[in-house]
């Protein structure tokens, strides 16, 4: 079968793309518009790194199909720093040291933004069950769920 | 691997006439989170996915009275974010909410769980017990059956290559019901139920059982409904002796195998213990509504 014609609206940006039925909306992402930010980590929905919001829905971006993406909002990290302006999360991030090889990092920051959106105001125990979806090997979690609440902090400007 | 189509019908009649027009082997795609594993991993070479979220009445979640329709593509966390549902069956979205993680939940739907046909799925036994009434279409009509039905064996369903999950129904509840599911495994969160247990249960105006479901997770070839665990309730006040009885007829249900996630002797003894535990709080729930 021919390749798929695909209409996305991609970080604020109307897109079209070809992609093979078989693709992953990562596949699309990383090998056909070149945005790699968004990492693959398992390829079966366990680790998180690959998420993405899909119609303001958090999703692991390895478990939807790019043909999917028809007439969808898909939103990466390459759309969340605002020009050189880095995302509160991201500022965050970066004080708190909350990552160290850094390939959760995007995930991380697009599932914590997820959480903000839904909840301003996160208890430790809903930020750690927010992310329970995103795998990090080397931070052991505590700065990163520090990093979220300073964040959603600064965020509710107080 | 043959090359892949991927088609998205509006209708349920376009969707069944694809599945039937398809000599290979097929895949419904709803909410990807156990097809798409399968891709990756190379488990199936299917040469046709039939996507069914573009079909209104499958996406669809309807309150009518006391009833509800649950679309089989309705997501987790469609249900999780509908106004009255958790109100109204908690121990369903006891299951609904122990699926995955906010990322799979966001896609993963209940008739997705249910018709991947893994024994330990979380919301299956919930739905069991609730007593969830599944409607399948198929080139010639639709047809209705009990949820435990669709399951028959580990990966299996008793529905034909061209039949479609349309949607589930469940009755409106008398008063003073409740239900609660809970599974055992090692982690909170990100795990695959060791022993899963639904029960559902209806009081009447003293406080004595009129009514019960019960259902085991995990611990057979399928997930089972136990009437033997369900009788030990109807007509007493679910007292010691009756939560005594209820834990041995659902030990004694328990069929399981070993594997790394539990021992055979371990899933009869938490199966037990489980049943017990997820009782208690379907009587606190019947007793509050």
């Amino acid at each position: 079968m021919a390749r798929q014609y695909v209409t996305a609206n991609i970080n604020g940006e109307e897109i079209d793309f070809l992609c093979d039925p078989s693709q992953t909306l990562l596949d699309v992402l990383r090998d056909e518009l070149q945005l790699t930010g968004t990492k693959e980590g398992c390829g079966t929905g366990d680790c998180g790194a690959c998420s993405v919001t899909l119609d303001g829905v958090l999703v692991c971006s390895c478990l939807v199909l790019g043909a999917e993406a028809e007439g969808k909002t898909v939103e990466t990290i390459e759309g969340m720093a605002d020009g050189d302006e880095l995302h509160p999360l991201q500022r965050k991030f970066i004080d708190h040291i909350a990552l160290q090889c850094g390939i959760c990092t995007p995930g991380l920051l697009v599932a914590s933004r997820s959480l903000l959106e839904h909840n301003p105001n996160p208890s430790e125990t809903e930020v750690r069950y927010w992310l329970a979806g995103n795998l990090c090997r080397c931070t052991g979690y505590q700065n990163i769920v520090t990093a979220v609440i300073d964040a959603a902090k600064e965020m509710r400007g107080n | 691997m043959e090359q892949l189509r991927y088609e998205a019908p509006d209708t349920l009649e376009a969707a069944v006439a694809l599945l039937s027009g398809e000599s290979g082997v097929t895949r419904i795609l709803a909410g990807g989170t156990d097809v798409l594993v399968q891709l990756h991993l190379d488990v199936i070479d299917t040469p046709l996915i039939v996507d069914i979220k573009k079909i209104t009445e499958l996406r669809e979640i309807v309150k009518d009275g006391g009833a509800y329709w649950i679309g089989a593509a309705a997501t987790g966390m469609e249900l999780m974010n509908h106004p009255d549902f958790g109100a109204d069956w908690p121990g369903v979205l006891d299951g609904v909410q122990l699926i995955g993680s906010i990322q799979i939940r966001g896609r993963a739907t209940v008739g997705g769980n249910i018709c991947n046909g893994s024994p330990a799925a979380d919301s299956t036994p919930a739905m069991i017990a609730a007593g969830a009434v599944a409607t399948i279409a198929g080139p010639n009509g639709r047809r209705d059956i009990p949820v435990e039905d669709i399951c028959v064996g580990p990966g299996q369903t008793s529905l034909a290559k061209d039949e479609i999950l349309v949607s589930f129904a469940l009755p409106a509840r008398p008063a003073n019901s409740g239900d609660a599911y809970l599974r055992f495994t090692p982690r909170t969160e990100m795990d695959i139920a060791v022993v899963g247990v639904g029960v559902n249960l209806t009081l009447d105006g003293s406080g004595i059982c009129t009514s019960a479901r019960v259902s085991l997770g995990a611990v057979a070839a399928t997930p089972l409904l136990v009437t033997e665990a369900a009788d030990a309730l109807i007509g007493t006040k679910i007292d010691a002796a009756a939560l005594d009885n209820l834990a041995a007829a659902a030990s004694a249900a328990a069929k399981p195998i070993d594997d790394k996630r539990g021992t055979k002797e371990y899933r009869i003894k938490v199966a037990g213990v489980l049943a017990r535990r997820a009782a208690t709080i379907a009587l606190d729930r019947a007793r509050q509504g």
